[in-house]
């Protein structure tokens, strides 16, 4: 039973910063999303969120557009090459950086037309994207505690 | 006719018998003489024979031979004397030649026999060196065994694979009918099977360690043949067949404990398992020296796999261990979130919460005091009043202490004049000590700056408390507040060792006295009086009206303030002095980074001169869109974002003093949009900057865009400091210094 007069905001303070530390560290995040976060102030205090809800919109349409192109034969590569970067120019705009690689990846299978490898180059780009999105949740939900703790002094 | 030496023969001529003899002596004749003609021929054939001379003799000999019973012929009849003279001669040479021939045929023989014995004695020796091959190939063999054995073995660190590997390899390298292994059981007092070749499932055979067969092979490092009677040799229900021969050997089984740090195994401490192996039963193989020692080689290698093996088990359960504390921790972490959040949330509650009713009793009952109120009235509106304010001190009292507590509050530093707060918080009580008729008195030291750097309102929090509460304690005579600048020697008390000013030129240590004439305190009492919650009267509590916490605060504030609070009084009734020692800034030198409340801006940004700069950003992607105005936005630019190149030629006007253009972008060429902006205006002083970005490092994408006419290329990912540097730049010397 912990004493909760004893553990301090500090300590969310520092769990936060952990968090993102474990996130940079585990290679999801690179520097860039620590950049966005730069860019809140009192003008724009919900920078970070919004950026990274406007991601998910955006890529999730993508994701749709490439399984689209997928299915239908012949494969056009090209058109698959110009989605995929559009999808890597979005990741490394808010810093994803393991969802940038996998796309890079794809983007070379594109280029030698290998249908095998973009299908399963394919596959864990969404798995990296979903899990990205995990991890921004969970990252938001302890970013609000702080946010809440703050507020309440 | 000449008369013949011949005898009359003294039977009349036999024609039969004769014929007999000549037919006889042709034959032999013949034979005499083809044997050489044989000799010859072969002797020609062969490449090699030493005694060509001998031979010739021989030869001669038979053909002289030949000859002579070939002469013989005619002897039968009458015959003249050549015939005789030839025979005569022929005989002769015969007899001689027949004669060399014995006496070379005494030389010869002796050699030619011992050439035979020569060559026996070499087919003996030729057949030495193959059974000498043939073990040297067997031993070869059985390296190779013992190293594929070796392989396997410390192939897995798995100790059951190492087991089970051993004894399968062991059977097929020396054709096994069992092997067996023993291991000691945890008390150490007995042999258990643990693993057979053969049998998939061992029976839970023990036998105890302490027979005299298993000691005599515990106590070597040899392989040592066994009986195959003994119990760790009936592997099997007796049958009918006799068994192979039985060796056993010794497994040193090492333990992670004996592995010190500094020592190495001891010998004397070892345990030992047991390896049985088993020859065919019905073959009359015996064990050989090679494969005693390969079983030796191969228990020593087993011994290592196992230690291997053990550390492992070791390190994997540590790494179980650490994952498991991992795990608790991290649970204890989530614990301790939820219970921060918990807390927050109360704390939260109870700022607005019960504040907002305490706030509404306490304007109400002001209101009410204004109203007409009969004396009784009055008397119960006022100690509404009392209790309230004492309610809403408690409430705040509270919640500053928790959070003064934990650490989490921090000071608010900002420059404020220390005269005036002074002056401030004695007019707040003049009129309490007016009422009660006491005197206040104040002396500021002259060397005291005007100004200083600290959190003004905790101060004034600390300076009240302890000059209301000289106050409170004060019924007669007066309180008096000085205060003065610290020099080295008044700083150091000695009631607080492990108070240790530091000197430095940014700050300075503020001392003030606070004097009463009050009703003192009894030393003993005095450290109490910092504690929470504690009061030195109890009953003094009605009159007094402080909620135990305000000492307590005080010395939580000074403590954040790098200083030092305390109480002298010489006793009851004697009076007492609060003294407390602070260290302020000076503002004169102070850092840039904490500046005064004067510049009031989003954040400790210097904005320089580009506010309400006007922007162009050109990105077809929303994302990195959006992010490049929310940096510009936040370096205080007013922003345009546009997704296409038309679009973005058509916004541009002489009104926008950068255009930043994506070059990434798939779709449009932005080196096209340049180029075009660039035709829009033909006043080079219309024209904005233009300003690639791109994620690209390709040195060909730098000279593409000065090509078409850039001002510059920013690499991305772009941070604020990078994109402040370089707009100052474009604004201050019209192209970018360093092309980053």
């Amino acid at each position: 039973m912990i004493n909760i007069f004893s553990v301090g905001l500090s300590t969310t303070q520092r769990i936060e910063s952990q968090e993102k530390r474990i996130y940079l560290f585990q290679g999801y995040l690179d520097e860039q999303f620590l950049q966005l976060e730069d860019l809140q102030d009192e003008v724009n205090p919900n920078f970070v969120e919004e950026v990274v809800k406007l991601f998910y919109t955006d890529s999730v349409r993508l994701i749709r557009s490439i399984e689209l192109t997928l299915e239908n034969t012949p494969w056009d590569f090209e058109k698959l090459d110009k989605i995929m970067h559009q999808f890597k120019g979005s990741s490394s705009s808010i810093g994803a950086k393991r969802v940038k690689k996998e796309c890079t990846q794809f983007q070379e299978y594109c280029k030698v037309g290998n249908f095998d490898g973009c299908m399963r180059e394919f596959q864990e780009v969404k798995q990296e994207h979903a899990a990205l999105k995990r991890k921004l949740e969970n990252y938001f939900q302890v970013f609000l505690v702080v946010h809440l703790a703050r507020e309440a002094r | 006719m000449e008369y013949c030496n011949c005898f009359e023969s003294p039977w009349p001529a036999d024609e039969l018998l004769m014929k007999y003899q000549y037919i006889s002596d042709f034959f032999i004749a013949l034979a005499y003489f083809s044997i050489p003609l044989e000799l010859i021929y072969f002797v020609k054939k062969s490449a090699v024979f030493p005694y060509r001379w001998v031979l010739v003799q021989f030869g001669a000999f038979i053909v002289l031979c030949g000859a002579t019973h070939l002469i013989n012929l005619w002897t039968f009849t009458m015959h003249t004397r050549t015939v005789a003279v030839v025979m005569t001669t022929a005989k002769v040479l015969t007899a001689v030649v027949s004669c060399a021939t014995a006496l070379m045929l005494v030389h010869i023989i002796p050699d030619l026999l011992s050439v035979k014995t020569r060559e026996l004695f070499l087919k003996n020796k030729a057949a030495e060196l193959d059974r000498e091959m043939g073990l040297i190939r067997t031993q070869e063999e059985t390296g190779r065994h013992v190293r594929m054995l070796t392989h396997e073995i410390r192939s897995t660190l798995d100790r059951h694979t190492i087991l089970k590997t051993t004894l399968v390899e062991l059977g097929r390298t020396l054709g096994l009918e069992e092997c067996a292994l023993w291991m000691p059981t945890r008390t150490g007092l007995e042999l258990h099977l643990s693993y057979t070749l053969r049998h998939q499932n061992p029976v839970g055979l023990t036998v105890p360690i302490q027979l005299p067969v298993i000691n005599q092979v515990f106590n070597t490092s040899r392989a040592v043949k066994i009986s195959p009677i003994s119990p760790v040799a009936r592997l099997r229900p007796a049958g009918q067949y006799m068994p192979g021969e039985v060796v056993a050997v010794r497994v040193p089984l090492l333990h992670l404990s004996n592995f010190q740090i500094h020592d190495w195994p001891e010998l004397s401490t070892k345990r030992y398992a047991l390896m049985v192996l088993m020859l065919p039963s019905d073959s009359a193989r015996q064990w050989h020296v090679h494969e005693l020692e390969l079983v030796e080689v191969v228990a020593d290698q087993v011994a290592v796999a196992l230690s291997h093996a053990a550390i492992l088990e070791e390190s994997m359960r540590a790494r179980d261990l650490l994952m498991e504390q991992n795990v608790a921790l991290d649970l204890a972490r989530r614990e301790a979130e939820t219970a921060v959040r918990a807390r927050n949330d109360f704390l939260a509650v109870m700022n607005h919460e019960m504040r907002t009713p305490i706030h509404a009793i306490i304007a109400l009952s002001s209101l009410l005091q204004e109203t007409e109120l009969s004396p009784e009235q009055r008397l119960m509106v006022e100690t509404i009043l009392k209790s309230s304010n004492l309610l809403a001190t408690l409430i705040n009292d509270v919640l500053d202490l928790s959070r003064l507590e934990d650490g989490s509050l921090q000071l608010e530093i900002g420059t404020f004049n220390l005269h005036s707060l002074f002056r401030e918080v004695l007019n707040l009580i003049r009129p309490i000590a007016a009422v009660k008729k006491l005197s206040v008195t104040l002396s500021l030291s002259p060397d005291l700056t005007e100004h200083a750097a600290g959190d003004e309102k905790r101060l004034m929090q600390v300076l009240l408390n302890v000059v209301g509460n000289a106050i409170k304690f004060t019924k007669e005579g007066g309180i008096s507040v000085s205060a003065f600048v610290a020099n080295s020697d008044s700083l150091r008390d000695p009631r607080a060792p492990d108070f240790f000013p530091t000197h430095s030129d940014n700050h300075f240590y503020l001392r003030v006295e606070v004097k009463d004439t009050g009703s003192g305190i009894n030393p003993q009492d005095i450290p109490k009086l910092f504690m929470k919650f504690v009061q030195s009267q109890p009953l003094a509590t009605k009159n007094s009206g402080g909620s135990g916490l305000g000492l307590a605060i005080c010395k939580r504030f000074v403590n954040l303030m790098e200083g030092h609070i305390w109480i002298e009084s010489e006793g009851l009734g004697r009076g007492s002095t609060v003294i407390f020692i602070v260290k302020l800034g000076i503002p004169a030198r102070l850092n840039d980074s904490k500046l005064p409340f004067l510049h009031k801006g989003p954040g400790n940004k210097v904005k320089l001169n580009f506010s309400g700069l006007k922007v162009v950003v050109m990105d077809d992607n929303s994302v990195g869109r959006m992010v490049t105005k929310g940096l510009l936005v936040h370096l205080g630019c007013d922003v345009l974002a546009v997704a296409s190149g038309d679009e973005c030629v058509r916004a541009v006007s002489y009104e926008h003093k950068v255009v930043f253009l994506d070059v990434s972008m798939a779709a449009v060429d932005s080196f096209e949009v340049a180029v075009r902006i660039r035709e829009k205006f033909s006043k080079r002083s219309d024209r904005p900057f233009i300003v690639a970005l791109t994620g690209n490092t390709d040195r060909m994408i730098k000279e593409s865009c000065r090509k078409v006419g850039m001002d510059g290329v920013i690499l991305k990912p772009v941070s604020v400091d990078k994109m402040r540097s370089v707009v100052s730049d474009l604004l201050e010397h019209g192209y970018l210094v360093e092309s980053q």
